[in-house]
């Protein structure tokens, strides 16, 4: 009993006591930081080690997502059995004009491969696509990104471009193990090469760091892009492979003051609501940007 | 004694993990700025009452876990949240005499410098940013201080760690 107390008063006075910061592991500790921080930026190596110190967050993350998990199966279990039969009615039919989409871009399709025979243009391969689910949004409101279930060891790669039901969503950025993380279309750093769908215009959207907002770059006053034109992914910069819809031009501003015009579209990918993602792709297109390229 | 320290170390972590789980869950975009620091809270919460086991060490270690979960450049949090616990270190014998609101306004001046050092270290290794909107969670973050420190010592006291 006497031992307890005495340990505890010990305990008391030390913590009184034994104030005084520890200024030398603070300076140690900060120059640590800082180091960490310069050779992050600067050294491609710490890649690596950062995939692998992500190991440990990736449970974490899982965490994260399981009550939003937990609530997607509660209600898919506490659903009514007349939305049942009405969401079933709306898919068979939804299926159903698919599916007539479908027969015509079969003929389309021959027809295509038959013209490009004719051109002697190469063929355009089918690209295989893998469904991922979304486990995770980076709570910081100047960043866009969301992570993703699969990681380095479902092969998944650097740059690999990502797509929802309705458009492209963004590219993978960084990878861990058994997740990766996708930086959106909209988010400041981020920058897709596009083409206007009517006339085949090229532009670079950018993103603005606002959700639901991208802008056209450098496009000419003399440019021929209106309110309501479809703008899909040009392919070049190999990245992102040819034709898919990135989004719709919603206002065209010319003021003759400004030497270009101020183009503005809104992503077609839902990017804050969908769930269910698809990765384009199985390796890589372009290994290695060709010296004179990556100087200019 | 040994087997205490154990024990109240491993609820320390809870609440540490607790904090991040917090920090990371999905909110809507009318509230994404209105997140308190839940996890730079907690760190300050335990830096001040346990000075003698929660310092500049572990506040280096959580922030570099901070910066793999955000996905931010590895070392922004760790530098920001050190610098917090160091400054908690210095003041934390008049941080437990100050009445709860005197706290909450001390809290939003430690939470005000940890976003002000992390959004400008953020502004030079690339991600900019124009608005001052940054600066909210400091102010929510003061609110939710005075039911964030009765929780915390109610726990500390329940498990009683020392």
């Amino acid at each position: 009993m006497s031992a307890v107390s005495s340990q505890n008063r010990r305990s008391v006075i030390k913590t009184i006591f034994r104030g005084g910061a520890p200024r030398a592991l603070f300076v140690v500790l900060i120059l640590f930081a800082v180091l960490l921080i310069i050779s992050d930026l600067n050294w491609s190596k710490m890649r690596e080690g950062r995939a692998w110190m992500s190991l440990v967050v990736t449970p974490l993350q899982w965490l994260v997502d399981l009550p939003s998990r937990a609530a997607d199966n509660l209600s898919g279990v506490l659903v009514s059995r007349t939305t049942l039969l009405s969401d079933n009615e709306r898919l068979r039919t939804e299926a159903l004009q698919l599916e007539r989409k479908v027969q015509q871009n079969a003929s389309l399709m021959a027809e295509n491969i038959r013209l490009r025979e004719l051109l002697d243009a190469g063929q355009r391969v089918d690209e295989p696509v893998r469904l991922v689910e979304l486990i995770g949004v980076n709570p910081d409101p100047f960043q866009h990104e969301v992570i993703i279930n699969h990681g380095s060891e479902d092969n998944v790669y650097d740059g690999q471009p990502v797509l929802d039901a309705g458009g492209v969503m963004g590219q993978v950025v960084s990878l861990s193990h058994y997740t990766a993380r996708v930086m959106l279309i909209t988010d400041a750093r981020a920058a897709i090469p596009v083409e206007v769908n009517r006339n085949g215009f090229r532009a670079i959207a950018l993103g603005k760091g606002v959700l639901g907002e991208l802008e056209l770059e450098h496009v000419p006053d003399t440019a021929d892009v209106r309110e309501g034109d479809l703008l899909v992914t040009s392919g070049l910069g190999g990245r992102f492979p040819r034709g898919y819809p990135v989004g719709t031009v919603s206002e065209v501003v010319r003021d003759p003051g400004q030497q270009f015009v101020q183009v503005r579209a809104q992503p077609s990918a839902r990017l804050d609501k969908s769930r269910h993602l698809l990765l384009v792709g199985d390796k890589p297109r372009l290994k290695e940007i060709p010296a004179e390229v990556a100087s200019e | 004694m040994s087997e205490e320290r154990a024990g109240g170390g491993l609820i320390i972590f809870g609440t540490f993990i607790i904090g991040l789980v917090l920090s990371q869950i999905p909110m809507p975009d009318m509230l994404i700025w209105a997140r308190p620091a839940w996890v730079v809270l907690v760190l300050i919460y335990w830096v001040m009452a346990l000075p003698h086991r929660i310092g500049v060490g572990s506040a280096f270690l959580l922030g570099l876990v901070m910066d793999l979960v955000r996905g931010s450049v590895l070392g922004l949090n760790a530098l920001s949240m050190t610098i917090i616990a160091f400054l908690v270190l210095i003041l934390y014998k008049r941080m437990r005499m100050f009445p709860l609101w005197q706290q909450s306004s001390l809290i939003l001046v430690l939470i005000g410098i940890n976003q002000l050092l992390f959004h400008w270290m953020q502004g030079i290794t690339g991600t900019t940013s124009d608005s001052l909107l940054f600066l909210l969670p400091a102010a929510i973050s003061a609110l939710v201080w005075p039911w964030l420190f009765l929780l915390l010592r109610s726990v500390r006291r329940v498990f009683r760690i020392a």
